[in-house]
């Protein structure tokens, strides 16, 4: 059979808001795009975000991501300048370049002068017994049944992991109908924003702190979970145990950036626990250390979509400018996203972030 | 189980669909993912594990853990947290790695 190549300016891989927004960002200023995303919708973890984003207005305070990834897609879809395929798989990346893609059973290559990767993050697991019994789920599958297609996994749930996305999957949970158990975070102290965590309090939700699942329990699905309680040195203390009789246990213990195509593409990576995992080393531009490749949002280490989206937006602009388009605005469009971002990671809840990106930035 | 009511979100659901389930006769939706439609028949186990033939069901709904995989028209290893629902699905629990059917199996 025939091989189907075609030559392109942009790829962008991943359709989540940092591919969105590089995708705009680099068609805005004049170059050619096409995006392609493996899932059969554009937006990625935002079309499941019905809590209201906070920050400031060029941050979309008090947005919620389900209307964010609305407005990003129909911009990107009626662009004239982007191409976006959905289905669309990128199972390689090549030694020349040369993007290997699956779409509905039809294979075909790409071969583009610049690639973004926006593969995003996927859930980590956590180690108990009985972890692979049907009702548990990781927080983001979770949030798919709930809130894309509107179906309950069960009735009461426990929740592993109290940062933002395990505290605002609670609420979210709360909200469509299901009964909340507890919240079991395994640190001393609770990771999430304080404004997500007072609403579940609010709602009655203990969360125990230094508390971590021992086992779960069930036939042939969960039917409940026994926690305990930590030590300062993070050991379980026998005799602490409390049972829950629970059908659901949603894991929010993490994500690992998904790196795969970037390891194919020979991009140097470093293992970087602020950030999530493997990320790739990059420059300012967000350019990894192969030439024309860029990396952006979860899969060049786990923030805030909002971090995700100014990230997109600025190796897109890069992108585009190092193929000699829009560089009359260049610096000055640069220089406002950089300050945006530079905005989002300051102060003590961005340390993290800044300590992990100081590991992986390159002059 | 489906929500019917939700305080921020509509549900706007797409045709039915009918497809059959271990031989059973289901409903869903178009537009659904078959983990979907089965999660709203209350059915959360999918398959069992090749070696300790343990129950397995949907873990992270994004085509990434292999935790899903079931036989589809005769298919298998299909990941349904995927895979659309189409009308008159055959969707069979898998045992093991899954056998593809072919004349002389």
């Amino acid at each position: 059979m025939q091989q189907e190549i075609s030559f392109v300016e942009i790829a962008v891989i991943g359709g989540g808001p940092a591919g969105l927004c590089a995708a705009l960002e680099a068609a805005n200023a004049g170059a050619r795009v096409v995006l392609l995303d493996r899932q059969d919708r554009l937006g990625g973890q935002l079309i499941k975000q019905t809590h209201r984003f906070f920050g400031s207005r060029s941050h979309r305070a008090s947005e919620r991501g389900i209307n964010i990834a609305a407005e990003l897609t129909g911009q990107v879809t009626s662009h004239p300048l982007i191409e976006a395929l959905t289905g669309a798989t990128v199972f390689g990346f090549y030694e020349d370049g040369v993007l290997g893609v699956e779409q509905e059973g039809r294979v075909f290559y790409l071969k583009p002068s610049r690639v973004i990767v926006a593969t995003g993050a996927s859930e980590k697991t956590l180690a108990f017994p009985n972890n692979d019994l049907p009702g548990i789920y990781g927080a983001g599958a979770v949030q798919t049944l709930v809130n894309v297609y509107g179906i309950l996994p069960g009735k009461r749930v426990l929740m592993v992991g109290a940062g933002n996305i395990g505290v605002i999957v609670t609420y979210q949970l709360l909200q469509a109908g299901m009964e909340v158990a507890a919240i079991v975070e395994a640190a001393p102290g609770i990771g999430a924003y304080w404004v997500h965590a007072a609403k579940v309090r609010r709602a009655g939700v203990p969360i125990y702190t230094s508390h971590t699942i021992k086992r779960a329990y069930g036939g042939r699905e969960v039917e409940g979970a026994v926690i305990w309680q930590l030590d300062e040195q993070g050991q379980p203390v026998p005799g602490t145990e409390k049972d829950f009789a629970v059908d659901t246990i949603c894991l929010s213990v993490g994500l690992s950036p998904l790196v795969e195509l970037l390891a194919q593409a020979g991009c140097r990576l470093a293992y970087v626990p602020q950030l999530g995992g493997h990320v790739p080393l990059r420059d300012a531009n967000l350019q990894t250390t192969v030439p024309g490749v860029y990396v952006a949002g979860d899969a060049a280490g786990v923030e805030e979509a909002s971090a995700a989206m100014m990230e997109g937006a600025l190796a897109g602009l890069h992108a585009a400018c190092s193929l000699g388009y829009g560089r009359a605005g260049y610096e000055a469009r640069r220089r406002e996203l950089q300050h945006q971002l530079d905005s989002l990671r300051s102060g003590p809840v961005g340390e993290k972030i800044r300590t992990g990106l100081a590991r992986v930035l390159a002059g | 189980m489906r929500i019917e009511q939700h305080p921020v979100l509509e549900f706007r659901r797409g045709k039915k669909i009918k497809f059959t389930f271990d031989g059973k006769e289901y409903e869903g939706y178009e537009g659904e993912t078959i983990a979907a439609a089965l999660h709203a028949a209350g059915i959360r186990v999918m398959r069992e594990s090749p070696v300790l033939h343990r129950p397995r069901g949907l873990f992270c709904a994004i085509g990434n853990c292999s935790s899903c995989l079931m036989t589809v028209n005769g298919e298998p290893n299909v990941r349904i947290c995927v895979e659309k629902l189409r009308p008159g699905m055959v969707v069979e629990s898998q045992k093991g790695k899954g056998v593809i059917y072919a004349a002389g199996n």
